[in-house]
């Protein structure tokens, strides 16, 4: 093999992190040079994070050194601790939650911090000729002069991206850039990352799909338990040898067998909810899901998915058209109504949502069936019986928790999912709304999720799942309906569809004209 | 009646009351919007109200000019403010809860320096205030000179700081980052700026103008200081400031609009003559703020970080 003669611009020897017990990261190497694209692969608690915050001045590493190329080519080390230096040296993130100011325009968060806070006016003239110089050299056209929060979530990366090249950033970060975007967008973006490592730009890509990683990564880096476990060039890797790397087992292949429909237990007719002049809402939306299977629905969120979540889950009540959920015809908003209904509730923000955080695992168990007479006797609780319950449940879901009387806070992403996914599927409802259901999670938990959401299918409960990430629909749905602007195609059969025409309509075409 | 209820507003002297009990309302309002633009409430504005009127007149008594009992007035608000951010800022305490406090103990401050200062006195002692302005040519207008025959160069100041910080907001690197600090604080960080800095900064600057609120009553608009005469002012300014959309423009407007009420319901008062009680007309102003609040709140677009606590490297 030949040597690589592109420079090293960026070098990480050793690097070691420990939180109390918990070593985060643990003697890391990592060379990146210029004009590569590598991926940083590894599952939640991995490390991940915590050696992009070393590299970015968040944290400071207990052992090992940084070092960067400067403006001469030559490798210095990168003094820890200071966001300031990072930044100066020239390396940039991108992070899966946007730094932007809502309230300013694009140029005015691009420029935020590079003049200095005690001049009088804004140079603008000088900002403006390299900004535009840059949005050439990288096709990143955006409005700049309308407020961020105005932007779609694809415009506001591109401002993100713009904001690091304008400082002048040798090395880029991409912390999960594709998780919030259409395909197309997506493509877009792949694009553009090319473009930048044709230039010379380092580019670090952190991501969950290993399709992207694969088709636009020339090296793959994987952490595993904050330790490297492999560093090896993308060619000759799969989708299931990095999988395998990053969980240290092999993920047995997901499978779905064909679904069984029964009868309708979910029927909109020309349902309309939320104000008209609302953004998330629906229009006139027909949707059947029938006994033992999932229809999925797809779209960018805020399109009209969470008017139809919460129309579901009877937060909202409908403004016209008939809407018949689990047998009942629902007219107005009635959450508990819902629940004795049948129907299960896998709600988008767990923690905000899905779990009372100051409360147990047993009393989350119950939340929603706190009335009924398992769980009360006179009006006290019946706490002996409702904990022996959580434990089973506990054990049944795998939620690793000190036990049924753990503050639900104080549980990871997945295993506060496993909590909500017991009390839902629990009951054996006839319909399951999964909102989001594995935002967030690492591979192992969303292999669980995927399976109990499969395993409740074939049991005989409709499931509607709600998601915007098109992998998982394509992986679970039987059906999939496409919801933009407030607008619900028609339901399409997952079988033989294109997940082109998906992105498509998810950006506003038509069904005819995304075919 | 109502004829002369509506020649009330032909009057300069109505005109000139507006202005003049605008005045501290303006400063009030823009020091609270200041800090709020930068993501702190600060419910300290009350006491530091009192303890710029108190520390203000009290360096002017002593000897120092106008000008420098002004500049004290400032220095104590910015005091307090460094408190208020200190606690609420690096230490993230409540706002809420920090600023009641630093509302208690900025008036008792103020009230116990007064006693200890003056012990035994029966009657307010008085200071040579701020002197009505006497303008060249502006002063000879029609309609418009009187009325500015009764400002005092102390309001001028007023109008200025309204210009100057819609200026910086709008057109400054540190307007914007100011802006930027109170909608996303990580934006800020990213951009390696410091957000305790910018947040502390801001407290202090804006603790000074509310400051100075209180330090244009007893040197302008009056020539004592007495307990009570801050009376709720504070307050009203947090109200305006939502009403303003924290912006200073608007401020001045909310401010000015006040003030119009509040010098329309004196001379309410006289015409009718004692018929309908004088605590009804004391309430308009109050009704006003919050029908107005109910109307513009609803809709308000609050600072979207405002009494977020920020920790660095925290997400």
């Amino acid at each position: 093999m030949h040597p690589d003669p592109r420079p090293l611009v960026l070098s990480l020897a050793g690097i070691t992190k420990r939180f109390g017990p918990l070593t985060a990261n643990d003697h890391i190497d990592l060379d990146v040079r210029a004009g590569e694209i590598v991926a940083l692969l590894g599952e939640n608690g991995a490390g991940k994070t915590t050696l992009m915050s070393i590299l970015f001045g968040h944290y400071v590493a207990d052992e090992g050194v940084v070092h960067i190329a400067g403006a001469d080519g030559q490798l210095a080390p990168l003094p820890g601790g200071s966001a300031e230096a990072a930044l100066a040296a020239g390396i940039g993130m991108v992070h899966q939650h946007f730094a932007l100011a809502e309230n300013l325009t694009g140029f005015e968060n691009i420029v935020l911090g590079t003049q200095s806070l005690w001049s009088l006016g804004l140079r603008r003239g000088a900002a403006r000729a390299k900004l535009e110089r840059l949005i050439t050299e990288s096709g990143l056209a955006t409005d700049l002069d309308v407020p961020v929060a105005r932007l779609s979530v694809g415009e506001q990366q591109r401002i993100e991206i713009l904001k690091a090249l304008y400082r002048d950033v040798r090395v880029l970060i991409l912390d999960e850039p594709t998780a919030v975007l259409t395909p197309q967008e997506a493509d877009s973006l792949a694009a553009t990352v090319r473009t930048l490592a044709r230039k010379g730009l380092a580019v670090i890509f952190i991501s969950h799909k290993l399709h992207e990683v694969l088709a636009l990564c020339e090296r793959v880096v994987v952490l595993r338990g904050g330790a490297k476990v492999a560093d090896q060039p993308t060619l000759g890797a799969s989708r299931a040898s990095l999988a395998e790397l990053m969980v240290g087992r092999p993920i047995p292949a997901r499978e779905r067998p064909p679904a069984n429909p029964g009868a309708p237990v979910l029927d909109l007719r020309g349902v309309s909810v939320g104000a008209p002049g609302q953004r998330d809402r629906l229009e006139g939306a027909d949707l059947e899901v029938r006994a033992g299977e999932i229809v999925g629905i797809a779209g960018v969120s805020g399109n009209g998915q969470g008017a139809l979540a919460q129309l579901v889950a009877g937060l909202a009540s409908p403004r016209a058209g008939e809407a018949l959920i689990a047998g009942v015809r629902a007219s107005r908003a009635d959450p508990a109504g819902r629940i004795a209904a049948g129907i299960g509730r896998i709600p988008e923000d767990r923690h905000r949502d899905g779990t009372i955080g100051a409360l147990s695992v047993a009393e989350n168990y119950v939340l929603e069936t706190i009335a009924a007479p398992e769980n009360q006797r006179a009006g006290l609780v019946r706490r002996s019986d409702i904990r022996r319950r959580a434990a089973r449940a506990i054990a049944d879901y795998d939620v690793r928790c000190p036990g049924p009387d753990a503050a639900v806070r104080a549980l990871s992403g997945g295993n506060m999912q496993k909590v909500v996914l017991a009390r839902v599927l629990e009951r054996a409802p006839r319909l399951v709304l999964a909102h989001q259901p594995t935002r967030g999670l690492d591979i192992g938990a969303t292999t669980d999720v995927h399976r109990r959401l499969i395993a409740a299918r074939d049991r005989g409960a409709a499931v509607l799942l709600i998601s915007e990430d098109l992998d998982e629909l394509f992986a679970l749905s039987d059906r999939i309906a496409v919801v933009h602007a407030g607008h619900l195609s028609a339901a399409m059969d997952t079988a033989g569809l294109d997940i082109r025409k998906v992105g498509l309509m998810m950006a506003g075409h038509a069904a005819e004209e995304a075919a | 009646m109502l004829w002369s209820a509506l020649d009330i507003l032909t009057q300069a002297n109505f005109w000139a009351a507006t202005i003049r009990i605008a005045t501290p309302l303006i400063f009030g309002v823009l020091g609270a919007l200041l800090c709020e633009r930068a993501g702190v409430l600060n419910l300290g504005i009350e006491g530091i109200f009192v303890a710029g009127a108190m520390s203000g007149w009290l360096a002017v008594y002593l000897g120092l000019p106008l000008w420098g009992g002004v500049l004290v007035a400032a220095a104590t608000g910015a005091l307090f403010g460094l408190l208020h951010g200190i606690l609420t800022v690096p230490l993230g305490l409540s706002q809420h809860v920090t600023g009641i406090g630093v509302t208690l103990l900025a008036t008792s401050v103020a009230y116990f320096g007064y006693r200890v200062a003056f012990p035994n006195v029966a009657t307010p002692p008085r200071i040579e205030a701020f002197p009505p302005l006497d303008l060249p040519v502006l002063g000879d207008l029609p309609f418009i000179g009187p009325i500015l025959a009764q400002q005092t160069a102390f309001t001028v100041l007023a109008f200025a700081c309204v210009g100057a910080l819609a200026l910086i907001l709008a057109r400054t690197p540190l307007g914007l980052a100011l802006r930027a600090v109170g909608d996303n604080p990580e934006a800020v960080e990213a951009q390696g700026l410091s957000v305790v800095g910018l947040r502390l900064g801001a407290v202090m600057a804006g603790s000074a103008l509310m400051a100075l609120g209180g330090a244009f009553l007893t040197l302008s608009a009056f020539n004592a200081f007495y307990f009570g005469m801050i009376n709720g002012r504070g307050w009203v300014c947090i109200a305006l400031t939502v009403f303003a959309s924290w912006r200073p423009g608007k401020a001045l407007l909310g401010a000015l609009l006040f003030g119009a009420l509040d010098a329309y319901q004196l001379r309410l008062q006289t015409i009718t003559g004692g018929a309908v009680p004088s605590q009804i007309f004391l309430m308009l102003p109050y009704v006003f703020s919050i029908a107005a609040l109910v109307l513009v709140a609803r809709r308000a677009d609050y600072p979207r970080a405002l009494m977020k606590p920020y920790f660095k490297g925290q997400r």
